[in-house]
């Protein structure tokens, strides 16, 4: 799950990162009380889930409140990559003498919480990866002992040859791994952090995701959660205990199990269709699962027939069957259907859709290709 | 042989008394898995309909019952425990069925189970399934069959998919094991290649990836510099667009690595072909390793 900088700014702050003060603000107006009150020089920085939020104009410097109103009103309502301005964050602004990149992921390589470090920061930390790998040095931590002495020393010597700012770096980074693990995080980065020409550090950007398994005991920071910009049929297969990610082509799925849903949308392609949606109802395949799934699914205008591929093992295709039937019914569905039910009772389905103007198959091979079929012919 | 489940295990199902638990401790048990006991917390001394007992703790139930694997039905607020109570336990085998543990959770279990000898399927995994001898998970025992294929894969569904496939031209299978779609597992591709080299029943070994991480190139990496089985692959989410978690909690492509394309080009460099579809995996099998299996 992802959350605004302000919101991953507030979660620094509380685990004793230095934060600069800043305001969340939703009219222009308010910019110029709001730089009044922390001090100026200001920055205007766009609250949108997406990246590279500076290049594309969201972050702007203001010397003074008038200015900071003037920015403000610039950025909010700004197109930001397809997401419209609706809160810009106003933040004291720092003197930059020096930028470092920190950063803390779960390695799935040894699978402990990783830390980076680069003396290149304020860029794209990818960039650097790609083309200065010998820029970046990455710590395994172990979570029964967190960061170890040895651990920070050699991050703040690869990050700077100044010893009083390596004294300032170190409960930096301590304060860092605390919060990543306090709030399960699965990414939480500074970039950049900074050092000012008088030796302060400040952490002038904060970007944390939360891994999504662990919202059940962290109910705080699941309120964080902004759901505005969400594709809505993502938003309403979550709460339908469905995985959804909308895509652009006019071959609809539904399928029981991920990594079948991800094959499904494969063959697809490979028989040369385009998947409209990766859609996993779960291992089981319930008729109303199906029922939210298909709702779903036909909100979007390109669909041109719909795949339900079921795997069922152990669940009974004709219930399944059943079940899609009465869908059809109830969401008067005309765009094609097609069904493939293998499992428990795969016959009797097939028996029970024959009757029907549902195409049934009995390989996911002859689903795709009718469901692309289906789909040229309208 | 078979890796890690067969007819010497002896099981006890964590959750038995909740849904799925109850549901898959008879299918378990109907499919020929010695299934010795069961642990609910608070209902011990009770009998499930097919007479299997449950008891509280999973002291008592290994003390009890000899048991040397478990298989946990547990939500996922509760599953870590589960995990932590089977190995503390003295269990060897820990399958976690459950989806939806928080990863820094299973950061944290993995040294747990390594210094009590305990090894860790899953979690969010349909199992291990030794067809014909032993069913440890929710797998449909009946489109499996006894033979010389090993069988490793990130999904559920998907493997069935592929399983079946197998099946029905006639490639049984040694053991087929769900390492689990998350991030962070218990039993990974490279462990699994161990196992199944060491298996005199095992001829070739299919290798079922998906996007995120980099468990498929660090497999690929191990044989490209020699493994004693053959093996074939395939890779799912080659049309997954970047940054977004497709259902598994490890299928996710970040920061431009942990794609598809990248798999499959790290198994063909090591000599592996990929199939294109679940069912080229057939065609595939037939090249490698040509012996079909006699018995039904």
């Amino acid at each position: 799950m992802k959350i605004h900088e302000v919101d991953a700014r507030e979660i620094f702050s509380r685990y004793g990162l230095p934060v600069p003060p800043s305001r969340l603000i939703r009219k222009a107006e308010e910019a110029g009380e709001a730089a009044r009150e922390i001090g100026c020089p200001v920055v205007v920085k766009a609250q949108v889930l997406v990246g590279g939020r500076g290049i594309a104009g969201g972050v702007k410097l203001a010397s003074h409140p008038d200015e900071a109103v003037q920015k403000a009103k610039a950025i909010l309502g700004m197109d930001l990559k397809g997401i419209t301005v609706e809160k810009v964050l106003v933040a004291r602004a720092v003197d930059i003498a020096k930028e470092f990149y920190v950063g803390m992921v779960v390695d799935r390589r040894s699978r402990k919480p990783l830390m980076m470090v680069s003396p290149a920061g304020g860029i794209d930390i990818e960039e650097v990866a790609r083309t200065t790998p010998e820029k970046i040095l990455k710590i395994v931590i172990d979570p029964l002992w967190g960061i170890l002495p040895f651990q920070t020393r050699r991050m703040t010597s690869f990050l700077t040859g100044d010893k009083e700012t390596a004294k300032k770096l170190a409960p930096v980074l301590g304060a860092l791994y605390a919060a990543f693990m306090g709030v399960d995080a699965t990414l939480a980065e500074i970039n950049p952090l900074v050092v000012t020409p008088a030796g302060e550090v400040w952490a002038i950007d904060a970007k944390i995701n939360i891994d999504d398994s662990s919202l059940f005991r962290q109910k705080e920071v699941a309120g964080l959660r902004d759901e505005s910009t969400e594709d809505r049929g993502e938003v309403d297969a979550r709460e339908a205990g469905l995985s959804f990610v909308k895509l652009n082509g006019a071959i609809g799925c539904v399928v029981n199990g991920a990594g079948l849903a991800m094959s499904t949308m494969d063959m697809i392609k490979h028989f040369g269709g385009e998947p409209a949606n990766f859609l996993d109802i779960g291992g089981s395949s319930s008729p109303d699962k199906v029922l939210s799934a298909m709702r779903i699914i036909l909100r979007d205008s390109n669909v041109k027939s719909i795949l339900v591929n079921i795997f069922g093992g152990i669940t009974r295709c004709d219930d399944v069957a059943r079940g899609i039937i009465e869908a059809k019914k109830e969401l008067g569905m005309e765009v094609p259907l097609v069904v493939r039910l293998t499992g428990t009772n795969e016959d009797t389905a097939r028996n029970i859709l024959a009757g029907t103007t549902l195409i049934s198959v009995s390989t996911m091979e002859e689903g795709v290709t009718k469901a692309i079929a289906a789909a040229r012919g309208r | 042989m078979s890796i890690l489940v067969d007819e010497n295990s002896r099981v006890i199902v964590q959750g038995i008394t909740g849904r799925d638990g109850a549901f898959h401790a008879s299918q378990m048990r109907a499919y020929g898995t010695k299934v010795v006991g069961g642990v609910t917390p608070g209902k011990g001394g009770q009998k499930t309909d097919d007479g299997i007992p449950i008891f509280n703790t999973m002291a008592e139930a290994v003390a009890e019952t000899g048991a040397n694997a478990s298989v946990v039905y547990v939500p996922a607020a509760f599953a870590t425990d589960a995990i932590c109570e089977a190995a503390d336990a003295g269990v060897a085998l820990v399958v976690c069925i459950t989806e939806g543990i928080p990863v820094l959770d299973m950061v944290r279990v993995l040294p747990y189970l390594r210094e009590r000898g305990a090894r860790l399927i899953g979690p969010n995994c349909p199992g291990i399934i030794s067809p014909g001898k032993c069913k440890v998970g929710i797998m449909p025992g009946d489109i499996h069959k006894r033979g010389r294929i090993g069988v490793v894969s990130r999904s559920g569904t998907l493997t069935y998919e592929i399983v079946h496939h197998l099946t029905q031209s006639g490639f049984g299978q040694s053991s087929c094991l769900g390492i689990g779609g998350d991030p962070v597992v218990g039993t990974n591709f490279l462990d699994a290649l161990e196992l199944f080299a060491k298996d005199e029943e095992t001829d070739c070994v299919v290798i079922i990836g998906e996007i995120g991480g980099s468990d498929e190139e660090e497999a690929a990496a191990v044989i490209a510099s020699g493994y004693p089985k053959k093996v074939a692959s395939f890779i799912a989410g080659r049309t997954a667009p970047p940054g977004k978690r497709m259902g598994h909690a490890g299928a996710i492509v970040t920061g431009g690595t942990g794609t598809a394309a990248e798999k499959i080009a790290a198994f063909e460099a090591a000599g592996v072909e990929v199939a294109a579809t679940p069912g080229e995996i057939v065609d595939l099998v037939k090249r490698l390793a040509p012996v079909r299996s006699k018995r039904t």
